[in-house]
C-alpha cells in the first residue's frame, strides 16, 4: 500500500517536476521553491543591511568623524533598520513558513500558490526602489525607520519612493499572511486537529493575524505622510491643525505588534528544536499556544510605551506601564517551558541546538532589559539612548536572527538531502555568540552613561565601549560569511536520512530527504501521523 | 573552554572599567526624583539578576547533568499543572512589587504645580532657545566653538584635546539651587527632546504642543545632556548645559542678563 503510493508519487513527479532555468523561479507556484526564494532574498538583504551596520560601527569606532558625513550616517541607520526589519527578518520567517508549514500539516502546497508567487516577487521590486534612493538627490531617507514627521517630510527626492516601497512591503506581507492563514485553517491533514499542530505552525498562525491587523495601519500612516507632503493635508502638521504625535500613536500601533511579528515565529522555531535535541516532548504545548496568543493580544495595547517622553496624561502612562509589564508573564511562561523541556532530557549539542540555547539565554537578557524599560520613570532615562539600542538588538539578533540560523541548520538537511558541515556550523555559532555579546552588551553601559542613539559622533567619555562594540560588530559581520560557506558546501556532506536527527517529531520528517518537489499529494493518515508524533 | 575565555574577557572589561572609572551605570543625579528613578532602576535590575540566576541556574544544571553523553534516559513528562500555575502567579506578584513604587514616582514626576521659575525651552534645528518667563531674559544656546571647530570630518583636531567635546555650549541655562524649575518645552521645526540625565527628566519638544516637566536641583554644579530625538543631520550637535548656582548668584546673573538685554535694545 505504502509502496504503491510512493510509486504513484514518483510518477506524478515526472510529469510535474520543476521547470528549467529562470522560468522555474519566476513563475513558480511551488511552496518549496518560493520558500527558497524568500530565504535567499532575505540572506542577501541581511548582508546589505549588515554592510550598513558596519558603516555605522566603523564611524562610531572612535570619536570624531572619520568616514561619513552626518547626513549619510542618518541614512545608514534608517536604511539598516528598514532593510533588516522588512527585508531580512520578516521574509526569512515567511521563507521558513513556506517551506515548512505545508509539510508540517500534511498539505500538498500553500492554499493560494499564485498569490504566493506574487507576494514574493513584489519584494525585490520594493527593495530595489528603496535601495535606489541611495543615489537620489538629497540622499536616502534619513529620518529614522520610524519615519516621524515633521522630520521625515524633510527627506529629498527619496520621500515618495520610501512611501511606495513601504506600501509594497505591506502588500507583500498581507498576501503572505492571508496565504498562511488559509493554508493552516483549510489544508491540514484530517487528523491534524488544531491543538495537535506543531508550535511553529501555531506561532505563525498568530503572527499572520497580527500582520493582517497592523500592516494596513502602517500603510494608512505613511499614506497620510504622503498627502501631507504633496496634497496639502495637515494630518501631522501642527501649523495646519494636525498633530505630529498622532503619527507616533498610529505608527506604534503597528510597530509594537510588528516586534512580535519578528519574534513569535522565532519562538516557534526554538520550540521545535529544543525537544528534538532534548529527546523529550515539548513541555506545555498548549500553554505555549495560550502564551503566544496572550502576547499577541497584549501587543495591541502597549504601543505608547515607545512614547513615554512625548507628553501623555498620567493615567495614560500608568496604563501603558502596567500593560507592558504584563507581557513579562506569558513571555516568562515560554522561557520556563523551554527550560522544563530540557530538564531531565538527554541533550546533544548540534549547531541548531546551540543556536536555540543561545537564543533562550540571550533573548531572556533582552527580556530583562525590556522589563526595565517598561518601568515608566526609568524609561524616561533609558528612552532614545543606547540602552534601548542594546535591548532591541538583543531580542532581534541573538533573538530572531539566531532562531533563523537555528531553523536553517535544523531543516537544511531536509531541504538539500545532505548533512551540512558540523564543524563549520559550530565555528559559525561560537564566533557569532561571542561577537554578538561583544557588540551589544557594552551598549547597555553606553546608554546608562548617557549616550543618545542615532548620533554620528560622541563625547570622548563614550570612546572605550564604542571601540569594543565596533570590534564586536566587525567580527560578527564577517563571521556570517561562514554561514554562506556552509550553504555553498552543503551538498558535500553525508547523505541525510529521512529522519535526519535522532528523535525529531512532526510530519516533515516522514518525507524523504531532500523533500521531493511535491509532498503529501494525498494527506497523511493513521500510522504515518502516529509515527510522526510519537 | 570557550565559555570560560569569554567570561574572563568580560571580567577584564569589568576590571578595566572600574579602574578607569568609566560610567557604567545611570547617574544618581542631583534631584530627589533622579535618586528615586535610580533606585527604581536598581530595584528592577536586581530583580532581573535574581530571576536570571534562578532561570539560568536551572538551565545550566540541566545542560551539565542532562546530556546524552552522560548516558541519561530522557524523561517522558510534558506538563505539570502545578509548575505552570506557580510560574504564572509568582511573576505577577513580582510585577506588583515593582509597579507600586514605579507608579508613585510617576505621579511625582508629573506634578509640575507651583514652580519657582518657569522657562520656555524651544528646540530648533540645531540649537536650543531659553526664555525665562518672568524675567525678560531670553537667549539661544548652541554648540561651543571648540567642538564646532573639531567636529567636521577629518578636521585634524583630536576630540580628546577638546574639553567637553560635543557637550559644551556657548551660553548655558542657569537655574537656582533648591528652586522648583518648570520647563515648558516646544519646538520650532521638527521634534527634539530635552534631556539632562542628572535631573532624570527627558521631554520631547514637539512643534505645536507645549510639554511640561520640572526639576529641583539640590546641588550646585554644571550638568550636561543632549538632544535625544533624531532631528536631522546635526542631531548629535545640540547639547544642553545647565548651571545650577546659589539663589543669590542666580539673581545677580538675571540682573546682568537684563542689563545686557537693555543695552542691546538701547543700541538698536
Amino acid at each position: 500500500m505504502t509502496t504503491a503510493v510512493a510509486e504513484a508519487q514518483d510518477a506524478h513527479d515526472e510529469h510535474h517536476g520543476p521547470e528549467k532555468g529562470i522560468r522555474r523561479w519566476l513563475f513558480t507556484t511551488n511552496h518549496k521553491d518560493i520558500g527558497t526564494l524568500y530565504l535567499i532574498f532575505s540572506l542577501i538583504m541581511f548582508f546589505i543591511g549588515g554592510a550598513m551596520a558596519l558603516v555605522i560601527r566603523s564611524e562610531l569606532m572612535q570619536p570624531g568623524l572619520q568616514f561619513v558625513h552626518p547626513e549619510f550616517f542618518n541614512s545608514m541607520t534608517t536604511m539598516h533598520a528598514l532593510i533588516m526589519v522588512f527585508g531580512a527578518v520578516m521574509p526569512a520567517f515567511v521563507g521558513l513558513a513556506n517551506w515548512m508549514i505545508p509539510m508540517m500539516i500534511g498539505a500538498p502546497d500553500m492554499a493560494l500558490p499564485r498569490m504566493n508567487n506574487w507576494s514574493f516577487w513584489i519584494l525585490p521590486v520594493a527593495f530595489g526602489i528603496l535601495l535606489s534612493t541611495l543615489f537620489m538627490d538629497g540622499g536616502a531617507p534619513a529620518g529614522g525607520w520610524t519615519m516621524y514627521p515633521p522630520l521625515i517630510l524633510q527627506t529629498g527626492d527619496a520621500f515618495p519612493f520610501l512611501i511606495f516601497s513601504v506600501h509594497l512591503m505591506g502588500i507583500s506581507s498581507i498576501m503572505g499572511a492571508i496565504n498562511i492563514i488559509v493554508t493552516i485553517l483549510n489544508m491540514r491533514a484530517p487528523d491534524m486537529w488544531l491543538l495537535r499542530m506543531p508550535i511553529f505552525v501555531w506561532c505563525w498562525l498568530i503572527t499572520a493575524y497580527l500582520l493582517i491587523a497592523v500592516m494596513p495601519v502602517l500603510a494608512g500612516a505613511v499614506t497620510m505622510l504622503l498627502t501631507d507632503q504633496f496634497f496639502g493635508t495637515s494630518f501631522f502638521l501642527a501649523a495646519g491643525g494636525g498633530d505630529p504625535v498622532m503619527f507616533q500613536h498610529i505608527f506604534w500601533f503597528f510597530g509594537h505588534p510588528e516586534v512580535y511579528i519578528m519574534i513569535l515565529p522565532a519562538f516557534g522555531v526554538v520550540s521545535e528544536i529544543i525537544p528534538t535535541f532534548s529527546r523529550k516532548p515539548l513541555f506545555g504545548h498548549d500553554s505555549m499556544v495560550y502564551a503566544a496568543s496572550s502576547i499577541a493580544f497584549l501587543s495591541f495595547i502597549v504601543w505608547a510605551h515607545h512614547m513615554f517622553t512625548v507628553g501623555m496624561p498620567l493615567s495614560g502612562q500608568m496604563f501603558f506601564m502596567f500593560a507592558t509589564m504584563l507581557i513579562a508573564v506569558p513571555t516568562g511562561v515560554k522561557v520556563f517551558n523551554w527550560v522544563a523541556t530540557m530538564w531531565r532530557g538527554a541533550m546533544t549539542f548540534e549547531t541548531p541546538m546551540l543556536f536555540a540555547l543561545a537564543f533562550v539565554f540571550l533573548f531572556t537578557i533582552g527580556g530583562f532589559s525590556g522589563l526595565m524599560l517598561a518601568i515608566a520613570p526609568a524609561d524616561i532615562q533609558y528612552h532614545d539612548t543606547y540602552f534601548v539600542v542594546a535591548h532591541f538588538h538583543y531580542v532581534l539578533v541573538p533573538g530572531s536572527i539566531f532562531a533563523l540560523m537555528a531553523g536553517a541548520y535544523y531543516w537544511l538537511p531536509k531541504w538539500t538531502g545532505y548533512m551540512y558541515n558540523e564543524s563549520l556550523g559550530k565555528l559559525h555559532f561560537w564566533l557569532s555568540t561571542i561577537f554578538v555579546n561583544l557588540t551589544f552588551f557594552p551598549m547597555h553601559f553606553l546608554g546608562l552613561a548617557g549616550m543618545p542613539r542615532r548620533i554620528p559622533d560622541y563625547s570622548t567619555q563614550f570612546a572605550d565601549f564604542n571601540m569594543v562594540a565596533s570590534i564586536g560588530a566587525l567580527g560578527f559581520g564577517f563571521s556570517q560569511l561562514i554561514f554562506v560557506w556552509v550553504l555553498l558546501t552543503a551538498k558535500k556532506g553525508a547523505k541525510a536520512t529521512d529522519r535526519v536527527w535522532e528523535a525529531p517529531r512532526g510530519l516533515e520528517w516522514t518525507v524523504p530527504s531532500p523533500a521531493p518537489y511535491h509532498t503529501f499529494d494525498t494527506p497523511p493518515k493513521g500510522r504515518v501521523m502516529q509515527e510522526a508524533f510519537e | 573552554m570557550i565559555r570560560k575565555s569569554l567570561l574572563s574577557l568580560l571580567g577584564t572589561l569589568w576590571a578595566g572599567a572600574a579602574s578607569a572609572e568609566w560610567a557604567l551605570n545611570m547617574p544618581k543625579g542631583v534631584t530627589e526624583l533622579s535618586a528615586e528613578t535610580y533606585d527604581l532602576h536598581m530595584m528592577v535590575f536586581w530583580w532581573c539578576v535574581a530571576i536570571g540566576v534562578v532561570v539560568f541556574g536551572v538551565m545550566i544544571i540541566s545542560l551539565v547533568k542532562h546530556r546524552k553523553s552522560t548516558g541519561v534516559e530522557p524523561a517522558k513528562f510534558s506538563h505539570s499543572t502545578a509548575a505552570e500555575v506557580a510560574w504564572t502567579i509568582i511573576p505577577v506578584i513580582i510585577l506588583l512589587v515593582m509597579a507600586v513604587p514605579a507608579a508613585e514616582t510617576m505621579i511625582k514626576l508629573e506634578d509640575s504645580r507651583n514652580p519657582d521659575v518657569s522657562i520656555v525651552v524651544t528646540g530648533y534645528q540645531w540649537k536650543w532657545h531659553y526664555k525665562y518667563q518672568d524675567e525678560d531674559v531670553a537667549f539661544y544656546s548652541s554648540l561651543d566653538r571648540g567642538s564646532v571647530e573639531a567636529r567636521p570630518k577629518n578636521s585634524g583636531i583630536d576630540p580628546f584635546n577638546v574639553e567637553n567635546f560635543l557637550l559644551e555650549v556657548d551660553r548655558p541655562l542657569v537655574v537656582p539651587k533648591g528652586a522648583k524649575v518648570r520647563l515648558l518645552i516646544t519646538s520650532n521645526d521638527v521634534i527634539h527632546s530635552w534631556w539632562v540625565p542628572d535631573f532624570a527628566i527627558k521631554k520631547d519638544a514637539v512643534p505645536g504642543i507645549i510639554n511640561e516637566t520640572w526639576f529641583r536641583a539640590e546641588q550646585t554644579g554644571t550638568f550636561r545632556g543632549q538632544c535625544t530625538e533624531l532631528c536631522g543631520k546635526d542631531h548629535g550637535y545640540m547639547p544642553i548645559v545647565v548651571e545650577v548656582v546659589e539663589p543669590d548668584a542666580y539673581l545677580a546673573w538675571v540682573e546682568t542678563q537684563q542689563q545686557a538685554g537693555e543695552r542691546v535694545a538701547a543700541s538698536q
